[in-house]
């Protein structure tokens, strides 16, 4: 039994230490909104905040956690990054299939969080990561740069 | 918008939600329904005695905003204010909501609004025309003499009017006409705007639900290996380690898979890790890319079925200039962002079936076969996809989850790892191309094109399978757009060895539109002439390519001056029923890197729905290609697939993204598909634009960057 701190409460997981963050939000916590992609650090469907940083919840081990934050994509509209980047979002109608994209708004809501005005090599670094097969990416650049003027 | 937005929440959200669930109306609400019974004059529309509106949607939800485009025309015609509108999604029936393309309810082939334009735009005309009709007969006035507004009917000499909820049940007792009249498109209203999609609100804050998200009470989690070797069967498997893995419940081993059951995926996944399973690889276990491509370069060599002739092919192959070629295509994954899973409840006298699929009747047919249940006992739920590009027009993974799931007791989602989901996949079939030209006086004057690869048709729908020619596979290529007077095309069915084969986004056109403007390429070059100008002057009784072809050039500045390295290629095609033209500009480092920097698109894709949709879906199609035409090759060793997971089958990514412009020709033509059309003008434009830059052809795709990287600049 792991306690985790999922999005301002206290979860108690009935999962081995070892078990990935993702599979414990998913299967056993019934939080869907997080992503499987790929399993190995390489799409970043899985996307979620430890204390405000991204990480891929498919690779993080629920016993390596401890009592840090972790923030997912049924939570990130309360954050004032995380409410903008939704909007733009939606204003620009980034979304396709949607399936990458909690993870991509996570990543982008990390971003805004740390650098309210990113340039282009900071949109790409923090989001290269973030495989999108539906191609949404012309617009996921844009609506992080309205989000970052909407501040 | 706001009030829509808030009934497709309210539906959405639920547990059991109507939106996703299909027709699932809990019992009390049924009856008290049937007291109250809604107006439901055909199986898109019903408006209940409060004047709600459903619309129901035939067609899947995989990205490409069909079930706004879909609603926009149904609202459109039975002339109801958008924010009034909510949508469900349809139950499988081949019946009520089959493709009228097709026959059977399927998603695909870019047609949902070419194929459901008509009987849609008749289908909420006939609804507005039996609410008006009730209306007259209320106010004891003639028909013609009443007109609708936003969900009202008026009479203007009498200034009367009705709310169409006060109309409900006398429109009930109507029959519907058969020709309703259908509006005026200068009188559109909704069609035509960019209005906001009706599915995105729930992808932005996790609340969506797709196959994967379902959670059935008490549901289990399983995930599987097949066998490798395509075709391989399991042998032995020791389970003993398996067994002792915290979680895990059951193992369950078929003929030629094994799936291991859990508490949840990481259970079930490390009990698959721990089993030891020994396979019975089978005859395919030496099958490898080289004695593919050996079988189909030899049999591309035979003539194939003739699908088109005109003029004398072979008599004018003898005059002008004669240029031959061959151009090829790998298998490629189609790697859908969600991987395939579906979930399945096998009861005893029933079953249920929880998953995202283009194929709503077959997908339900799949578990009655493997569950031997008649097909009203089999209830489907379709879920939004996450990505289909023509994977989710297979039914497999139904078939193999409910083979799982009749061992297991109570509901169980199977979900395939990236990495089976990329080594079992229905791939991109391998194609060969073999074209012969001749050019004349700066235009062609002969042309052959043999296609040669499998047909994917004579499987998937046999009875469309005529004579050896499978007709996706020649489309684009049988109705080049280009005039030419004497000109063969056939097709030689060849299937690939143990690799199975299915449609992949752009289909037929992907490989013919590739290895035709490819051609066209280098046939401009062998009469001395500049491409743009080569193909405009073969587009004279093709005005809408033409005029797209001229609007491309002119916006991405063709002709103007270019850096080192650099170059623009071009390309056109009149696929899915649209005509686009493309210009890609690239630059190729000195290591054989292409770098896509900039891409032009000008589309006449008939009238349009939704522009912004379009707008999208192109920008994402071009995306689509360009991984293809840069990263995608499945390759096959020992009888299996070598790639597994995005590290080594890779995907364009943010920062290797180019700039995009897509400029839409306004047209009153029937609407054309779009979905795939930027996933076929990728790929021949970027290899032309590298050609530009580097002088070298580049006649199979993925780029070759030894090649390029060979010759230093041009
Ligand atoms: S699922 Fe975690 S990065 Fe892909
Ligand atoms: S929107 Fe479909 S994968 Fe990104």
């Amino acid at each position: 039994m792991v306690n985790l701190h999922i999005n301002g409460e206290v979860k108690a997981v009935d999962a081995a230490n070892d078990t990935p963050l993702l599979w414990a939000l998913r299967d056993v916590l019934g939080l869907t909104g997080t992503k499987f992609g790929c399993g190995i650090a390489q799409c970043g469907a899985c996307t979620v905040h430890l204390d405000g940083k991204p990480i891929r919840s498919c690779v993080v081990p629920i016993g390596s956690i401890g009592e840090r934050a972790i923030t997912t994509i049924e939570a990130i509209g309360a954050t004032p990054p995380g409410r903008r980047i939704q909007q733009a979002w939606l204003d620009l109608e980034v979304i396709q299939c949607g399936y990458c994209q909690s993870g991509q708004i996570m990543s982008a809501a990390a971003l805004l969080a740390n650098k309210p005005d990113p340039d282009d090599a900071a949109i790409d670094a923090a989001m290269a990561g973030n495989i999108c097969r539906c191609g949404t990416y012309v617009r996921i650049r844009a609506a992080i740069r309205k989000a970052a003027r909407s501040a | 918008m706001t009030t829509s937005r808030r009934a497709f929440l309210q539906a959405g959200t639920a547990a059991g939600s109507a939106f996703l669930l299909g027709f699932h109306i809990p019992l009390a609400q049924a009856a008290d329904a049937a007291a109250r019974a809604p107006f439901a004059p055909n199986a898109f529309i019903r408006i209940d005695p409060q004047g709600a509106v459903t619309l129901i949607m035939p067609q899947a939800e995989m990205g490409q905003g069909v079930y706004t485009s879909i609603a926009m025309i149904l609202a459109e015609e039975l002339d109801v204010p958008w924010a009034q509108v909510s949508i469900e999604a349809a139950p499988p029936s081949d019946k009520l909501y089959g493709n009228p393309l097709f026959g059977i309810q399927v998603t695909g082939n870019s047609n949902s609004i070419r194929a459901f334009w008509p009987s849609l735009r008749k289908a909420g005309a006939g609804a507005r025309a039996l609410l008006t009709e009730a209306a007259a007969r209320r106010w004891k006035v003639a028909a013609q003499t009443c007109h609708t507004e936003a969900g009202t009917v008026k009479h203007v000499p009498s200034g009367r009017s009705l709310a169409y909820a006060a109309l409900v049940e006398d429109a009930g007792h109507l029959s519907p006409p058969k020709d309703p009249p259908l509006k005026n498109p200068a009188d559109f209203k909704t069609i035509g705007k960019s209005l906001k999609r009706l599915d995105t609100p729930e992808k932005v804050n996790g609340k969506a639900l797709y196959g994967i998200d379902a959670m059935p009470p008490g549901v289990k989690f399983a995930t599987l290996a097949l066998c490798p070797v395509f075709g391989g069967k399991v042998g032995q498997v020791d389970d003993s380690k398996a067994q002792q893995v915290p979680g895990v419940r059951q193992i369950v081993v078929l003929e030629d898979l094994v799936a291991v059951v859990g508490d949840h995926m990481w259970a079930a996944k490390q009990g698959l890790a721990a089993l030891g399973i020994t396979w019975d690889e089978g005859p395919n276990a030496n099958v490898t890319s080289e004695t593919v491509w050996q079988q189909l370069r030899a049999a591309s060599e035979k003539s194939g079925a003739v699908a088109k002739t005109s003029g004398d092919a072979d008599k004018a192959l003898a005059s002008g200039e004669r240029l031959d070629a061959a151009y090829e295509l790998p298998f490629l994954a189609h790697a859908p962002m969600e991987p395939l899973n579906c979930t399945v409840h096998v009861k005893s006298d029933s079953c249920e079936v929880w998953v995202g699929t283009q194929v709503q009747t077959r997908a339900q047919s799949a578990a009655a076969q493997v569950t031997g249940l008649p097909l009203d006992k089999v209830t489907l739920h379709n879920h939004l996809l996450g990505g289909g590009f023509g994977r989710r027009l297979e039914a497999d993974m139904v078939a193999t989850a409910t083979r799982i799931a009749k061992h297991v007791d109570g509901p169980v989602k199977v979900v395939w790892s990236r990495e089976e989901d990329i080594q079992h996949d229905v791939y991109r079939p391998v194609y060969r191309d073999v074209l012969a030209a001749s050019v004349a006086d700066g235009r062609v004057v002969g042309w052959t094109h043999r296609i040669t690869g499998s047909a994917i048709i004579a499987r998937w729908l046999p009875p469309a399978f005529q004579k050896g020619i499978d007709i996706d596979g020649v489309d684009s290529a049988v109705d080049i757009p280009y005039d030419i007077q004497n000109l063969r095309v056939e097709f030689q069915r060849d299937e690939p060895p143990a690799v199975p084969t299915g449609f992949w986004r752009g289909v037929g056109p992907n490989n013919n539109v590739f290895a035709i403007e490819s051609f066209m390429d280098e046939l401009a070059k062998k009469a001395g002439k500049d491409p743009v100008a080569f193909r405009r002057g073969m587009l004279g009784k093709n005005p809408r390519l033409l005029a797209a072809l001229d609007l491309a050039a002119g916006k991405s500045g063709w002709g103007s001056p270019l850096p080192a390295r650099t170059g623009r290629g071009v390309a056109a095609q009149g696929a899915f029923g649209s005509f686009i033209a493309t210009v890609a500009e690239v630059e190729v480092d000195e290591n054989g890197d292409v770098r896509v920097h900039r891409i032009v698109c000008a589309v006449d894709t008939g009238i349009v729905v939704n522009p912004d949709t379009v707008v999208a879906q192109l920008q994402g199609g071009l995306i689509f290609g360009l991984t293809a035409a840069l990263f995608g090759e499945i390759t096959i060793d020992k009888g299996r697939v070598q790639q597994s997971n995005f590290q080594n089958y890779r995907m364009l990514r943010i920062n290797e993204v180019p700039k995009i412009e897509v400029h839409l020709i306004a047209s009153g033509a029937a609407p054309g598909g779009i979905g795939e059309t930027g996933t076929t003008a990728a790929p021949p434009a970027v290899g032309n634009a590298i050609y530009a830059a580097t002088g070298i052809r580049l006649r199979r795709l993925p780029i070759d960057r030894v090649l390029l990287a060979g010759r230093k600049g041009a």
